[in-house]
């Protein structure tokens, strides 16, 4: 799977939880500070996350996924496997 | 040997609470100077205001209250009673425990009585072995106490944890009935997330990993719930109220979402004015919900207790 590619699923999964336009979210967007998604949102994203790229992403990894290019990359690295 | 004395099915036939009078709303905590808003602990939380004890009011004095309540609600007085438990975390020390001097001060003298810590997970752990000692002939009623002075052990420059919680106690009574009232509990724990909840060593006050709790709490207990109700023989479909732990809404908005929980099932949502009070939650949650007519009298309710530990447990009852 592309960079795009989990850039558009992970997009998917941001709006459906946290009510974020798809067309906001890019990789240079902080979750927090841009996109006002909280601690909490987040960890609904990560296990939607984990669930739809077939990884693992733990608490101690979630907390440094400050911005969407980041989690991108973590999900690119974590070897998605959908 | 023979059990004469064993019951085969108990049931809560009274329930009373004790809220302290006093009270915190989310404006006054940002008023002390914490860096929050009204906003955002009601986006992350749920919860606008909580209720705080006052100096003499204890966990031992607040359970008294509650206990003295449901004793009234069942028709009974302390003489009535030859077991009293009581599930709390913050009891100020740790030696004696609370529950000796609350049968006492309700007149349920020389009974049974020790306290129970599984945090959060408290009032579902006592009240099963409330239910299991009347089953077995060990006891005939029994007083369940839940009570909680939480304030006493909050940073109030924390505002991960000082927002969440409050104080509180709420008792129910257990007898012998003649039909199933309490289901068997399905309950278990998880010692190696111990420090997600704690006071940690060399400290004196709560500390959370709220994001950790949230997500074990959002994923790991509709599982428990799904088993407490199949231990009952009872389906989704048939519970009148859910009854969970009210730590945040946002957990409990979670739990109702993975359990496909009906529509028609009544959720309790105490947290709101409450906040989180620990092992006094479930049964003040529960009190509230019959007292407004929301949950109807005999109907079925599940009960979700979780916390520090981890530990939790849940059973469904029927309401008193």
């Amino acid at each position: 799977m592309s960079q795009q590619e989990i850039l558009a699923e992970l997009a998917q999964i941001v709006n459906e939880i946290a009510g974020v336009p798809v067309g906001d979210i890019s990789p240079e967007k902080s979750f927090l500070d841009d996109l006002d998604v909280d601690s909490l949102s987040m960890v609904e994203i990560a296990t939607a996350a984990e669930d739809k790229f077939g990884i693992r992403i733990p608490d101690d990894d979630l907390k440094n996924l400050k911005t969407v290019g980041d989690a991108v990359n973590y999900i690119e690295r974590a070897g998605v496997s959908v | 040997m023979s059990a004469m004395t064993a019951m085969p099915y108990t049931r809560i036939t009274a329930i009373g609470e004790h809220r302290p009078a006093g009270s915190l709303s989310n404006d006054e905590l940002a008023a002390r100077g914490l860096d929050t808003t009204d906003e955002w602990i009601r986006t992350r939380t749920g919860i606008v205001t909580r209720h705080v004890a006052a100096a003499d009011e204890t966990v031992v004095s607040m359970g008294v209250d509650a206990a003295a309540k449901a004793l009234a609600g069942a028709g009974l007085t302390g003489g009535d009673i030859d077991l009293v438990v009581l599930a709390t975390c913050t009891i100020r020390n740790a030696i004696p425990g609370g529950a000796a001097r609350i049968a006492t001060e309700v007149g349920a003298h020389g009974v049974g009585a020790f306290d129970v810590n599984a945090a959060c997970g408290g009032f579902c752990y006592a009240l099963s072995v409330a239910s299991d000692a009347i089953r077995a002939g060990s006891a005939r009623r029994v007083l369940v106490v839940g009570s909680e002075k939480l304030t006493d052990w909050l940073d109030w420059t924390d505002r991960g944890t000082c927002i969440l919680f409050g104080d509180g106690a709420a008792a129910v009574v257990v007898e012998p009935a003649d039909e199933p009232g309490i289901g068997p509990v399905a309950w278990g724990s998880d010692g190696t997330a111990y420090a997600s909840v704690s006071v940690p060593e060399g400290d004196w006050a709560i500390r959370m990993d709220g994001p950790a709790v949230f997500r074990w709490a959002t994923t790991q207990l509709a599982p428990v719930a799904r088993r407490a109700c199949e231990l009952a023989g009872v389906s989704l479909d048939e519970l009148s109220a859910f009854v969970p732990h009210q730590a945040n809404t946002r957990i409990i908005d979670g739990l109702v979402r993975a359990l496909k929980l009906p529509a028609h099932i009544t959720v309790a949502r105490d947290i709101v004015t409450t906040g989180n009070t620990s092992a006094a939650s479930v049964p003040l949650a529960l009190s509230s919900l019959v007292a407004s007519g929301e949950a109807e009298s005999g109907g079925l309710a599940l009960l979700l207790a979780f916390g520090a530990g981890l530990t939790y447990a849940g059973q469904v009852v029927r309401i008193p």
